[in-house]
């Protein structure tokens, strides 16, 4: 049966390092969930905790409604694949696929030749066949976490839980191991788990993001709803870069960047209370938002055209404030921006909170009016 | 070769010849000559002498003494230093420090201060000796002393070798080994052992190497009674006084020759070992 966690209101603090504050949290079954955040967020730690590996200074942990904080590791059921594939160093990668059957009580211990075929099957699933008599030493750090991960699946659990699983590998092998673990997931019946610092890899792969820091869950929701309408300043800023504009609200909702009454963007949400508050805000804007338009008398000035991949970065100050600016680097030639020259600002979209130290969580979001994205 | 050549000689030829003929020198003096001279004597009366003084009863009993007391400490040092390790390592708790240090006491104390210390607790005239007496328990002038004395100068051995080894191997193997369903037995047997065997045996063969050389504890504590309670180390000790040169020699020369296994099974295991620890850090 695929798991359904429940966790409420775990606290852990290791000395006077609280590394989790009353979390609680909702793991819908046979779902991916990513556990983002930066590191001495708690992630990890909560991970730990649901396996067993650790436990909780208060609170909860139900698996299909049953508390397991009680149970022993091994009585629970679950898979887990350490960021340093933890690997048997003295066993192959065939015995080290088969210890979790060969350890079972005599009873419930499969065949010797059941055992080589559940190895054979799992080896091919993680396309490793041909390795099954060597060490773990002898294999890259992709194959080993393939092994490492075909071991946690030999049990059949019902939990997947992945602390970091690609974060000691370079970035190709990383992005194929993502979307290989992506299908692999949604090809069977199981919960996973995925703790991760990088948030590209949670918004590619997880169908739905638990972001914490400082020990908290800041937001949970699916990478579109973090993305788009993320709760706080930080869900906003670990998700990506962003530009940070200070801001008034004017009439109509719109944002008016402060000192100069001009208008950045129109609100899409006029009625909003904080809409119609006249209130300070910060208005973010991602760098692919940032709209940069060549004009001789324009308040932005180019410092900087550099090329990044696919896309061309413009740096440029505004009034002592600098902007970063995202476009395809087919458009720059046409776009007529240079470095040194001076251009006006456009945002296209946009995500306001209130300036610090006023009380209003919301978000407010924007967008621009009357502005065709060149092609 | 490459980096050499970066530094400009400084001394010229003649101090470096020096040099080496001094440190050649020191070593022939101090470890080549006196390890011949064990040899040369004991076979000074030939292969027949040499015999005859190994198969003496008493000789004999020494060998089976030696070999008892150190077979012993070996079992006792072996689980001894695989518990202390393992609550060394793996956890931090108040006191730790302090037990650390008390570790390392044996290595800090003279030998012969440890035997007196047995003498003072299980002699006739110490702290439990009326109540052993009284029971008709012989430790001092006797096997027990003798095995509790070795005990004492070799326990840090094992634990001392395994500390740095778990901590540097972190315990991540033995977590996926539970969660895969493992019990703690079968998480000890399967993966902790296997992965501290090199480190095991190497702590294993230092500890035998001393227990069977050990002279100033052991020899306070067994009172010298021949054939009775002398291992060789000490049989060399009174065979010499006794002037038996041959027969000290060739004790000795069996001594001299564990000495030599010693070492040649530590360099062994040394490879075996950086091999291992190396193919370790990779994995890390």
């Amino acid at each position: 049966m695929t798991g359904h966690v429940t966790i409420r209101n775990l606290s852990r603090s290791f000395g006077t390092f609280a590394a989790l504050r009353d979390v609680s949290l909702e793991i819908p079954a046979g779902e991916l969930v990513a556990l983002l955040g930066p590191s001495g967020s708690g992630k990890t730690t909560l991970l730990r905790i649901i396996a067993g590996l650790d436990l909780p200074d208060a609170g909860q942990v139900l698996i299909n409604g049953e508390d397991r904080i009680a149970r022993h590791p091994r009585e629970r059921g679950v898979g887990f694949v350490f960021q340093h594939y933890a690997l048997f160093r003295h066993m192959t990668v065939g015995e080290n696929i088969a210890f979790g059957l060969r350890v079972r009580p005599r009873g419930e211990r499969p065949t010797r030749a059941e055992i080589r075929s559940r190895v054979a099957t799992l080896l091919d699933l993680v396309q490793l066949g041909w390795l099954i008599d060597r060490y773990p030493s002898e294999l890259s750090g992709g194959q080993r976490q393939r092994v490492a991960l075909a071991r946690a699946l030999a049990i059949e659990p019902r939990l997947l839980l992945l602390d970091e699983p690609f974060g000691a590998l370079d970035t190709k092998v990383r992005k194929e191991l993502g979307a290989w673990l992506r299908d692999l997931h949604h090809g069977s019946a199981i919960t996973s788990l995925l703790v991760t610092h990088d948030q590209e890899e949670a918004l590619e792969l997880a169908d739905r993001i638990v972001l914490m820091a400082q020990g908290k869950v800041e937001q949970v929701g699916t990478p579109a709803e973090l993305y788009t309408r993320p709760a706080t300043p930080f869900v906003l800023e670990f998700l990506g870069e962003a530009n940070r504009l200070p801001c008034r609200l004017g009439e109509g909702g719109a944002a008016v960047l402060a000192g100069t009454g001009d208008v950045l963007a129109h609100g899409l949400e006029p009625d909003h209370p904080l809409a119609r508050s006249g209130a300070d805000v910060t208005l973010y804007v991602r760098p692919h938002d940032l709209l940069l338009e060549p004009e001789h008398e324009g308040p932005v000035v180019i410092t900087r055209v550099r090329m990044a991949g696919a896309f061309a970065k413009v740096e440029a100050l505004m009034q002592g404030i600098s902007l970063t600016a995202l476009m395809p680097f087919h458009r720059l030639g046409a776009s007529g921006l240079r470095e040194g020259e001076h251009a006006r600002l456009r945002v296209l979209h946009g995500t306001a909170f209130a300036a610090e130290g006023v009380e209003h969580p919301a978000a407010l979001r924007f967008e621009a009016r009357g502005v065709t994205v060149p092609a | 070769m490459g980096e050499r050549a970066q530094f400009p000689r400084r001394g010229g030829r003649v101090t470096d010849r020096l040099m080496i003929v001094a440190a050649l020198a020191f070593m022939i003096l101090f470890l080549l000559l006196p390890l011949l001279t064990v040899f040369a004597q004991a076979f000074a009366q030939g292969l027949s002498g040499y015999l005859t003084a190994i198969l003496d009863p008493a000789t004999l009993s020494a060998i089976r003494l030696t070999i008892i007391v150190a077979a012993v400490a070996l079992v006792v040092n072996v689980v001894f230093g695989l518990a202390a390790a393992w609550c060394l390592a793996r956890f931090r708790f108040p006191g730790r420090p302090l037990i650390l240090t008390l570790l390392d006491l044996p290595f800090s104390v003279s030998p012969v201060v440890a035997g007196l210390m047995l003498v003072l607790l299980y002699g006739r005239q110490g702290w439990f000796g009326p109540w052993l007496e009284a029971h008709d328990i012989k430790i001092i002038f006797a096997l027990p002393g003798m095995i509790m004395a070795t005990i004492f100068v070799t326990l840090p051995f094992v634990a001392r070798e395994l500390i740095p080894l778990m901590e540097e191997q972190g315990a991540e193997e033995e977590e996926a080994a539970l969660l895969l369903g493992a019990s703690g037995w079968q998480m000890f047997a399967r993966i902790t052992l296997p992965k501290l065997r090199w480190g095991l045996l190497y702590g294993v063969l230092l500890s035998n190497a001393r227990a069977m050389g050990e002279f100033g504890a052991v020899s306070v504590v067994s009172g010298n009674i021949m054939g009775l309670t002398d291992t060789m180390s000490l049989d060399v000790k009174a065979l010499y006084d006794s002037y038996n040169i041959v027969g000290s020699f060739a004790v000795a020369s069996l001594l001299a020759l564990l000495a030599l296994v010693t070492l040649v099974a530590k360099t062994v295991l040394e490879r075996r070992f950086l091999f291992s620890s190396s193919a370790t850090g990779e994995a890390a």
